[in-house]
């Protein structure tokens, strides 16, 4: 990557294009800045071990946000379960077994497509009928963790089989030539050389799942105590945040503050997820 | 290499997996028209193309006002979100030294996580007392562009950064050994081809954009309104549905599943425009 | 092998249903308005360590939703920001505490006072400069709730308007989004919840509570009932609440949880 700064930058237009990227990247580190700088002020001191592991009260006003911590990893918990392995089988499926010409593989990319772009509140309304009262789970966490599953998928699929498909023919031509077997080809070769785009359609889907706020409150519900099964109602992070800043009156010190908390996890999670797909998918293969 | 029964099974079960995906979308196809019958019945469907204007308690559901505001507060988010987040993948992939390049997209993700009702709460209390500065009221299609153009630009981002990674490195040196300056490798080498990629991610930005619901309500100012400018309130679909959903009743219920329907009905055609680019190219 | 999963999988989910049901003797469920929710939270929170064993889960959804769920037998109560319209009467409501509704303005915007006639004017888009009424020249923001809500409807109804009738700037859901909207445009104008602005006024947000014909916007005022502008929050059952529903509601309007509903800023009803 940094190979590329070798190039010589002596011409003007190289200048130019130089400065507006830098310049781009100045603003949105600038409005990170900013963003993170007034969620700060407001909402830091809040945060402190006790508001981490004790119970809300008064409405979320005073006390902690346990509760609403173990409700959003149980829910994240779920919806990767579900949603990675469907998604990756489906990507694989989409990119090594069928023909580019298949009317069923184009039936469910455009399928696919249009998922990702189904609006939130959709998926509310949808996952409340369907998962809470067809299926009779309720508002449960349960509930949530497979309406946010149906949302994350399409992300994870279509980045998936995106990069799947960058990786060149030739080495599976190679590979098949070597004697490998599909399989071996997927785990060792391809899989490896499609990460970036993996990794990034994974984050790409935790933070969209930590983010939705309409649909779990829809689905996995209001209920502010600690959750004693998946199949009990519980308040995510999100909803939280909503119900503290636009709802209760007082609560803006702790949304500020549950906010911060909710980057935290975010950099947490995201961590684990890299390191562990850097270490299944440990045999890189640079393009060098 | 005729396949071996594991693999012939292996296909199997994946394309069964695989499908879930379409019975997923034609579920919820169902569930929407399934639910907006009572507003389509006896030709009332007419009346969301020529109702004097939303005013549900009096029988009229002009959708019109609200499709063209979600459709601009897309465009314009759009228009400053993609350049500038793929700046900001070329300045991952090429520009930045390797430190910066990961903290940097350490915070796109960062970003790509934060909650709509957080992007909401900021642009309430920050962006909307600037903008009214400006011209009042201040909760505009302009505070909904930008806060939009702010949400979908780490989609934009990540997804070409990951794209610039896959593209193999003999196709630069080439570019090199011809004596390119290093913008036209960037711009007509690189780029085009990442284009896969990249029009995936600006795919997934725009339907992003389209369906974000909270951030936009808090915004933009909810007024049912063809906007004279960008200053105007407007109202989105989504943030219609919101905040009528709990409150309506039968067919403006029904309505509300319509407007869901509609959008869903643009996310298609954009799908399928999506399909032409790409073939074109 | 998967298939067989699956199968197992599928059987076995009525039987966790089931043994989630078994626990609804001891569970009182109350869904509906979002403004009653916080209190209900609380009041749950208490009436379970009073009584252990017991659970209250609360869940949003809005006054209407409360209504058809109380009526379709979906929640054991249903919580609603309004009195019962005369259609509604066949469910049974419970009173907790009441409400007042206020207009604030920007705290630098140097009118003190508006007539009804005024407020009427303004919200209808007749008066749309603050010179008009003796403050700045200054284009005025008028801020409205959107259609269904409570607040709306007592807003209108007090000011005898119909919905079409109001030309508003902004269209607001909940109260913070009203009292935020106003407290960063200095030209605006908008109604909220009494206590919430109350609160955030003497927290220092640039706000400030109106008078109505005369009466000052205080919570007091509302106790006292010469506040013109209050609603009522209330419970409602699908018939004359018993048992474990009994004894909450008893428990709700008891003197025990005064603190509560003044925690929220509502005002307790003697009862």
């Amino acid at each position: 990557m940094t190979a590329w700064r070798s190039l010589a930058s002596r011409r003007y237009s190289d200048h130019v294009l130089g400065a507006l990227v830098w310049l781009s990247a100045a603003i949105i580190a600038g409005f990170f800045v900013w963003l993170l700088a007034d969620m700060a002020s407001q909402g830091l001191e809040r945060v402190s071990w006790d508001f981490l592991t004790t119970e809300p009260e008064r409405s979320g006003r005073r006390g902690g946000i346990a509760p609403m911590l173990v409700s959003t990893l149980v829910v994240l918990a779920i919806t990767f379960v579900v949603a990675v392995p469907l998604g990756l089988a489906t990507a694989i499926w989409l990119s090594e077994f069928t023909r580019a010409n298949s009317p069923s593989a184009a039936a469910i990319r455009f399928s696919l497509d249009v998922l990702a772009g189904v609006p939130s509140i959709v998926y509310g309304l949808f996952g409340s009928a369907f998962f809470c009262v067809w299926l009779g789970l309720g508002y449960s966490l349960l509930a949530g963790g497979l309406t946010l599953a149906c949302m994350v998928l399409p992300i994870l699929i279509r980045t998936s089989e995106a990069g799947l498909a960058a990786v060149p023919d030739d080495w599976r031509q190679g590979a098949a030539a070597l004697g490998l077997t599909r399989w071996a080809a997927l785990r060792y070769l391809l899989l490896p050389a499609a990460a970036p785009a993996l990794t990034a359609g994974l984050m790409l889907g935790i933070g969209r799942a930590l983010a939705e706020t309409a649909v779990l409150l829809f689905t996995s519900g209001y209920v502010d105590r600690m959750p004693a099964s998946w199949l009990d109602s519980g308040r995510v992070l999100a909803v939280h945040i909503f119900d503290l800043s636009m709802n209760v009156t007082g609560g803006d010190q702790a949304a500020y503050g549950t906010a911060l908390v909710l980057l935290a996890l975010l950099l947490v999670v995201n961590g684990l997820a890299i390191a562990l797909s850097d270490r299944w998918l440990a045999r890189r293969i640079t393009h060098a | 290499m005729s396949p071996s029964h594991t693999e012939v099974w292996l296909s199997r079960s994946l394309w069964l997996l695989a499908s879930s995906a379409v019975a997923l979308l034609l579920l919820i196809f169902l569930f929407l028209i399934n639910e907006s019958r009572l507003a389509v019945v006896d030709a009332h469907w007419l009346r969301f193309f020529n109702s004097p204007g939303w005013f549900p308690s009096a029988g009229q559901f002009n959708l019109w006002p609200m499709l063209l505001a979600t459709v601009l507060a897309t465009v314009g988010a759009l228009a400053l979100a993609v350049p500038m987040g793929l700046a900001a993948a070329l300045f991952v992939s090429f520009f930045a030294p390797a430190p910066l390049a990961t903290t940097f997209r350490r915070l796109l993700m960062l970003l790509a996580g934060i909650p709509s009702v957080v992007y909401g709460l900021w642009g309430l209390t920050v962006l909307v007392p600037l903008i009214t500065r400006v011209a009042p009221p201040g909760a505009s299609l302009l505070a909904a562009m930008l806060i939009l153009a702010v949400m979908i630009l780490p989609t934009v981002a990540l997804t070409s950064e990951a794209a610039l990674r896959t593209v193999p490195v003999n196709y630069w040196r080439g570019g090199q050994a011809l004596g390119l300056s290093a913008q036209a490798i960037l711009l007509k080498i690189a780029l085009p081809a990442a284009r896969t990629g990249i029009v995936a991610g600006v795919l997934l930005a725009t339907t992003r954009a389209l369906g974000e619901t909270m951030a936009v309500l808090m915004v933009a100012g909810n007024v049912v309104q063809v906007p004279g400018s960008i200053f105007d309130s407007v109202r989105v679909l989504t943030a219609n549905i919101a905040l009528e959903m709990a409150y309506a009743t039968d067919a403006h219920r029904a309505s509300l599943y319509v407007s869901s329907l509609m959008l869903t009905l643009v996310v298609v055609a954009i799908v399928l425009l999506g399909r032409r680019l790409e073939a074109k190219q | 092998m998967r298939v067989s999963v699956l199968i197992a999988l599928c059987w076995s989910l009525p039987l966790i249903s089931v043994s989630a049901t078994a626990a609804d003797a001891n569970k009182l469920t109350l869904t509906g308005s979002s403004t009653v929710a916080p209190l209900a939270l609380d009041l749950g929170k208490r009436f379970e360590k009073l009584n252990p064993g017991i659970r209250v889960d609360v869940q949003a959804g809005g006054s209407s939703r409360g209504l058809a769920d109380a009526r379709a037998g979906l929640a054991d109560m249903g919580m609603v920001s309004r009195a019962l319209k005369p259609e509604e009467s066949d469910l049974s409501s419970y009173v907790l505490a009441l409400d007042g509704i206020t207009i604030i303005l920007h705290k630098s915007n140097p009118v003190k006072a508006l007539s009804n006639e005024q407020i009427v004017a303004i919200y209808t888009g007749q008066i749309s400069n603050w010179k008009t009424v003796g403050g700045k020249d200054l284009p005025i923001t008028v801020v409205n709730k959107a259609e269904g809500r409570s607040t709306l409807e007592l807003f209108l109804q007090y000011f005898k308007l119909k919905s079409p009738d109001v030309k508003a700037q902004v269209v607001i859901g909940d109260n913070q989004q009203g009292i935020k909207t106003v407290s960063g445009n200095p030209g605006a104008i908008g109604y909220v919840s009494i206590g919430a602005a109350e609160f955030e006024e003497e927290d220092g947000t640039p706000i400030k509570l109106l008078p109505i014909n005369g009466v000052a916007a205080t919570v007091a005022n509302v106790r006292n009932r010469s506040f013109p502008l209050s609603r009522p929050l209330v419970l409602v059952t699908r018939a004359p609440a018993t048992g474990l529903t009994k004894r909450f509601i008893g428990f709700a309007q008891s003197r025990h949880v005064y603190d509560l509903i003044q925690d929220q800023f509502f005002v307790p009803v003697a009862h």
